[in-house]
């Protein structure tokens, strides 16, 4: 049966509302301290070991995302990011059930489709404006301080390691609206969304190991290490993990490099230098099935997320 | 009120097999103010939002303003306005906001959008608090805030969901003056409740629904007529000398029945309160009280005490049964 009409009719009012109450709520002033402050003593802190980086390094940029101890920038990231995202997503259409403004606002000439894309939206393009406050900030305060213009591989690399955080933040937010629909309590949806990125991002990897091996007949360390791997790619966690590592070192030509080295291998392709750094499209294309992997787990999740809200009674 | 805005044949949901609406027909002329009445959990609310193409029939057509709302849900939404139960506003907004949001949704052209606005806050006298957050809001001013949403998208039918729950006798009669006004702009009403007495003034015509069914509809002198027989009950409280024969002898009244010590029911052709009231003066007693004209929740509960005498088998029946 054809319905008449766009399916996206209203889709910018929406996503333009949901962004105007992102933005000045104080839930979002709350995350853009924290990420500002993120940001900021992350900096810090590289810079207070920056003695360790020469200058003839190519790529010290970079290395302002992945160094610094205890935590380097990316991990923190890896860690907020979520947080970021669920928080702006554990309430998205159950707060509409909540306030009874869902029945309101469908009764008026638009589609589901429009309003829950159009919440999506928003919530990802206020991760992004954060996201790309939160890079010009690192760019600007390296430059600052370190008095060195960064290259064009290093902005590039930045630049896709910035894209690569947004798809990151998706699957996160995705799996929040998929939640705020499944629970009308904006409390359980936040609660279970918590529980899960809790789960994927500590208890797996520390579970993972057994489940690997019960799964692979032992004796075959080989085996054992790739099911560890694959296991592991079950959290979106791991598929950034190891996208960034690749991204903002030019050095990794593999994901498996550090499980080889943790072996006591070297990974040397033929033809190639060890160490030698490999270009950014090398490097994408090293990681292009985990950025797949994030972008379908959005995609999968929002998809699951729509079918539950088209079928959902409006009424409170 | 020749043309029909809304029309309904054999309207049918269900849940998990379990039907909540059972083949309802009925249709609404333009003007017209109709009431879809009856106790909470019926299946009112189900039956505007197959209206409204919010939820999937499971059997049965409708039109409402000409367009399957099933098809074309979007054209239904955009000729019809819908206040629901209980409606809820973004609290972090103002009235203004709220509406300014609605307007856009509609695509109102900008240079119309703030006139409509002010236009319709002052209809529903709001607009000395159009820019107060609706967080601040009274029930009442919720609703009207949903009317006044109404009367900007200048709408051809009005969808108003028990508008009446919850508010004090002050704001009620406020709200039916609104909907009263929205008739004399030709607005058809399609107005849902469980509160009989309240509504049942301003409805031309009404359907009384029961368990997913419609069992009575037409106007309230018609189903009076139906349920209650000809005529026009009314009851008295009155101490006099002689006041049964005084009473029996006023024109137009059929009988007289004693209910009880002062306490007479009345069956008359006409409207005869006025005449009972004079008898009892003229007897030189005292009137205590006299009924109002039967109400539609009189109609609807006598109706069910009806089909429940009819359906009960009679003692005489069932010792026959017994002895056979």
């Amino acid at each position: 049966m054809q319905r008449e009409g766009s399916p996206w009719q209203g889709l910018g009012v929406v996503t333009l509302k949901e962004l105007s109450d992102h933005l000045t709520s104080w839930r979002m002033f709350v995350l853009e301290w924290l990420v500002a402050i993120t940001a900021v003593v992350s900096v810090y802190v590289t810079i207070q070991q920056v003695g360790e980086v020469t200058a003839e390094d190519p790529y010290l940029l970079l290395r302002f995302f992945t160094r610094g101890t205890p935590l380097p920038f990316v991990a923190l990231l890896s860690f907020l990011v979520p947080l970021v995202s669920i928080g702006l997503g554990f309430d998205l259409v159950n707060s509409e059930h909540n306030q009874r403004t869902l029945s309101r606002v469908l009764s008026q000439p638009i589609y589901r489709d429009a309003l829950l894309f159009g919440k999506f939206l928003a919530g990802l393009a206020t991760i992004s404006i954060s996201l790309i406050a939160l890079w010009l900030l690192l760019i600007g305060l390296g430059l600052v301080m370190l008095g060195i213009p960064p290259g064009a591989e290093e902005v590039g690399r930045t630049l896709v390691f910035l894209l690569v955080t947004i798809a990151y933040a998706g699957v996160w937010l995705a799996l929040a609206l998929l939640f705020s629909i499944l629970f009308r309590s904006a409390a359980t949806a936040a609660l279970a969304a918590l529980g899960l990125w809790l789960f994927l991002t500590i208890l797996w990897p520390l579970m993972m190991p057994l489940v690997a091996n019960l799964l692979t007949p032992s004796g075959d360390v080989l085996a054992l290490l790739n099911t560890q791997m694959v296991l592991a790619r079950i959290s979106p966690s791991a598929l950034f993990n190891e996208v960034v590592a690749v991204i903002l070192d030019p050095s990794l030509r593999s994901t498996q490099q550090s499980m080889f080295a943790q072996m006591g291998l070297m990974l040397i392709e033929r033809g190639a230098v060890p160490g030698a750094p490999i270009p950014l499209m090398q490097s994408i294309l090293v990681v292009w099935g985990q950025i797949v992997g994030l972008v379908a787990g959005t995609i999968m999740l929002f998809v699951i997320g729509y079918v539950v809200f088209q079928r959902q009674e409006v009424r409170a | 009120m020749s043309e029909n805005l809304i029309e309904a044949e054999n309207l049918v949901k269900r849940y998990n097999g379990t039907a909540v609406v059972k083949g309802i027909s009925f249709t609404i002329g333009r003007g017209e103010i109709f009431g879809l009445l009856g106790p909470n959990g019926a299946g009112k609310t189900t039956t505007i939002l197959m209206l409204l193409g919010l939820s999937e029939m499971s059997g049965g057509k409708a039109r409402v303003c000409g367009h399957d709302p099933v098809r074309e849900p979007l054209a239904v939404k955009r000729r019809v306005g819908y206040l629901p139960d209980q409606v809820g506003f973004y609290d972090n907004l103002s009235a203004a906001d709220n509406l300014r949001y609605t307007a856009r949704l509609i695509g109102l052209a900008p240079h119309e959008r703030e006139a409509k606005i002010k236009a319709s806050l002052d209809h529903v006298g709001l607009a000395g608090v159009a820019d107060h957050r609706v967080s601040t809001f009274s029930r009442g001013m919720k609703q009207r805030l949903g009317l006044a949403e109404i009367l900007m998208k200048d709408v051809q039918v009005a969808i108003l969901d028990e508008p009446t729950s919850g508010l004090d006798p002050l704001a009620t009669i406020e709200l039916l003056d609104i909907i009263r006004n929205l008739k004399r702009h030709d607005v058809s009403v399609l107005l849902s409740s469980h509160l009989l007495e309240r509504v049942q003034s301003v409805c031309d015509r009404v359907a009384l629904f029961s368990a997913g069914n419609i069992v009575l509809m037409g106007t309230v002198p018609e189903l009076r007529q139906k349920v209650l027989g000809g005529g026009f009950p009314v009851e008295i409280e009155a101490e006099g000398e002689g006041l049964h024969d005084r009473l029996v002898t006023i024109p137009g009244v059929r009988s007289v029945e004693e209910l009880g010590s002062n306490k007479f029911r009345l069956l008359a052709d006409s409207d005869v309160r006025p005449q009972a009231a004079a008898a009892v003066v003229a007897a030189g007693g005292r009137l205590y009280q006299i009924s109002d004209m039967p109400s539609l929740e009189m109609i609807y509960s006598r109706y069910f005490e009806n089909l429940a005498q009819a359906e009960e088998p009679l003692p005489t029946q069932m010792g026959k049964r017994h002895a056979a």
